[in-house]
């Protein structure tokens, strides 16, 4: 039995320790966010955070990820309420199939997480390791650049809300 | 009275000795001057193919810089020390340099102003070097576009920085003077071994050094270090599962991997990426040559390898083994056998080709070394393809697994992948790897 934290929340699952975090995401759990692509770590489709930071979920047994914060993209937002990722890869129109965006999605959100005024040469850099074979390379960047200024901005708001009486 | 007397008579000596030194220590300037205006195409072709069997760029380019614009920062055992600019601009650069002064630098590790150089520049190896070939490097490096760009200050430990001591290190370790061919040799494996030492500066790195830094000749490529990487040893010693022939070393030379070896990581894939500008004529050569080093293996070590080169190839594809399968070391150590079953199989042991084919890691020299360094550096970082950097053959797992995780893995695989006892303190040994990597990278912030 291994419990995992997923877009925090509690699972307990039956699984051999070895079972590819992504399985598990997908079969016992019904998260289809993350995509099977390669199985090997090459296309970047299974990506997720795990304690912040982009991982190939396909290559992570479950077992390694016992005891961390899982956050996939359902975690960053719900069809009623996308998270400022999701609505600037909306706003852009950044999927044309779409099998690669949400793994694209955890990449960008843990380079923002970790350096909110990364820069595009930041984000080209940062999602290399992930492959599309669409068109869309260039509205993809210009999504992540909008979700970091939408971010910065939620940021700013959240500080002045604190900082008034 | 008389006590006052010995003192005084001690700082004399102490003053007499300092300055004899000095005078001792001390190098003239060799005036500033224009390089000729042009150099013979020919001559510029060649010593760009030296440059890179010499692998030049490794320590004065920094990753995606300008080409030898310097500041590439060297971890040493004294601090740190940067690579220079050695493109030919005037003020930066050695733009003012005679090649009677790259001459001296290169036999003599004496700047053109006269300062001592330190032996992280391997004059101690490049002092060998024929006069032809050094009037070739000059003229590759004074046609290289002029950058200018000055080296961050070398941050070295009290009193390494006083670079007068560097004649005492000389006296002590350094022996200038050209390279001599051994008579009972044949040409081909003389112009490997005049390669490997005088240009290649192989022993740099897989030679083990002293306490003062100097490269312990009795034991050439016994194996050393290259900044958080084990050198392994290139000699009769050599560690590989599989032992290594002229044409393996030719193949891993050139392209930075060879069949039952594996791709070339760390510092040495920047030497494979070098060497594959090489003429090819000379990494045959120094293939042959560190052959020789090597020597003919055992009888039981062909067996051996014969042995493992069958294991391996008896892998099903795409069957990708469950930890209960997986033997003795598994029982012992499940959590570091689920971690291999789900995070490296699928490329190490699932029997895969066509270029998803990881190495079966009972082939690997990094599992076999003494230290885990090897091991953990490329778990941390992945493998880049030595001809494509941007292309990622392994990915690294830095941010996938935790220091813990990765400590259990490299406890059963090296239980499982080698007939060598436990790697001590493998948690120290990646401690030291992150420490070293942080202190690299505050040093590359601007």
């Amino acid at each position: 039995m291994i419990t995992l934290t997923v877009n925090g929340n509690d699972h307990t699952v039956d699984v051999d320790p070895a079972t590819p975090l992504l399985y598990v995401l997908r079969e016992d759990l019904a998260l289809h966010g993350a995509k099977f692509g390669c199985g090997l770590g090459q296309c970047g489709s299974c990506t997720v955070m795990v304690d912040g930071r982009a991982v190939f979920s396909c290559l992570l047994p479950a077992a390694a990820a016992a005891g961390r914060q899982v956050k996939t993209v359902e975690g960053l937002g719900t069809i009623d309420e996308p998270g400022p990722m999701q609505q600037a890869f909306m706003a852009e129109q950044a999927a044309q199939c779409g099998y690669c965006i949400p793994g694209m999605m955890m990449r960008a959100q843990a380079l923002l997480e970790a350096k909110p005024a990364a820069t595009e040469a930041d984000i080209r850099a940062a999602l290399e390791p992930h492959l599309c074979r669409c068109g869309t390379q260039a509205r993809i960047v210009r999504a992540v650049m909008r979700a970091a200024q939408a971010m910065r901005l939620v940021d700013a708001v959240g500080r002045r809300a604190e900082a008034s009486p | 009275m008389r006590l006052i007397k010995v003192i005084g008579g001690l700082v004399a000596v102490v003053l007499v000795a300092a300055v004899g030194f000095l005078v001792f220590a001390h190098r003239s300037e060799i005036a500033a001057a224009d390089p000729p205006a042009s150099f013979d195409r020919e001559l510029v072709a060649r010593g760009a193919r030296l440059a890179a069997i010499g692998n030049c760029r490794s320590c004065h380019t920094v990753a995606g810089g300008l080409a030898y614009a310097g500041g590439v920062p060297i971890p040493t055992a004294f601090g740190t020390i940067h690579g220079t600019n050695i493109t030919p601009d005037r003020d930066t650069g050695i733009g003012a340099w005679s090649q009677e002064a790259f001459v001296r630098s290169m036999r003599e590790g004496v700047d053109r102003a006269g300062n001592h150089l330190y032996p992280a520049f391997p004059y101690d190896h490049f002092t060998k070097l024929e006069d032809g070939d050094l009037a070739a490097l000059y003229a590759y490096l004074m046609t290289r576009p002029a950058v200018r760009a000055t080296a961050p200050t070398n941050d070295l430990a009290f009193p390494a920085g006083f670079r007068p001591l560097l004649a005492g290190w000389k006296l002590l370790f350094f022996q200038p003077g050209r390279f001599e061919d051994d008579p009972r040799s044949s040409p081909e494996l003389n112009r490997g071994a005049y390669l490997a030492d005088a240009l290649a500066h192989c022993g740099a790195c897989h030679t083990p050094r002293n306490g003062l830094g100097a490269q312990q000749g009795r034991h050439e490529f016994a194996g050393g270090v290259s900044a958080s990487w084990a050198a392994p040893a290139i000699d009769e010693s050599n560690p590989a599962p599989v032992p290594w022939t002229s044409e393996s070393l030719h193949a891993y030379l050139r392209h930075g991997r060879a069949e039952h070896h594996g791709v070339a990581a760390g510092p040495m894939q920047d030497v494979t990426r070098n060497l594959a500008e090489a003429e090819d004529d000379d990494v045959r050569v120094l293939a042959a040559y560190v052959a020789t080093r090597m020597g003919a293996p055992s009888q039981e070590r062909e067996e051996r390898a014969k042995g493992l080169i069958a294991t391996a190839a008896e892998r099903l594809p795409f069957n990708v083994p469950v930890p209960e399968t997986m033997g003795a070391a598994a029982a012992r150590l499940p959590a570091g056998a689920a971690l291999y079953a789900g995070a490296c199989a699928v490329c190490h042991d699932a029997g895969r080709t066509g270029g998803m084919d990881g190495i079966d890691l009972a082939l690997a020299t990094g599992v076999q070394l003494a230290s885990a360094r090897n091991f953990l550096n490329v778990v941390l970082d992945g493998i880049h393809s030595p001809r494509h950097p941007s292309a990622v053959l392994m990915p690294g797992f830095a941010g996938a697994l935790t220091d813990e995780q990765i400590v259990e893995l490299a406890a059963y695989v090296r239980a499982t992948y080698s007939n060598q006892p436990p790697w001590p303190d493998i948690a120290a040994t990646l401690r030291d790897i992150r420490l070293n990597r942080i202190a690299a990278n505050a040093e590359a912030r601007p």
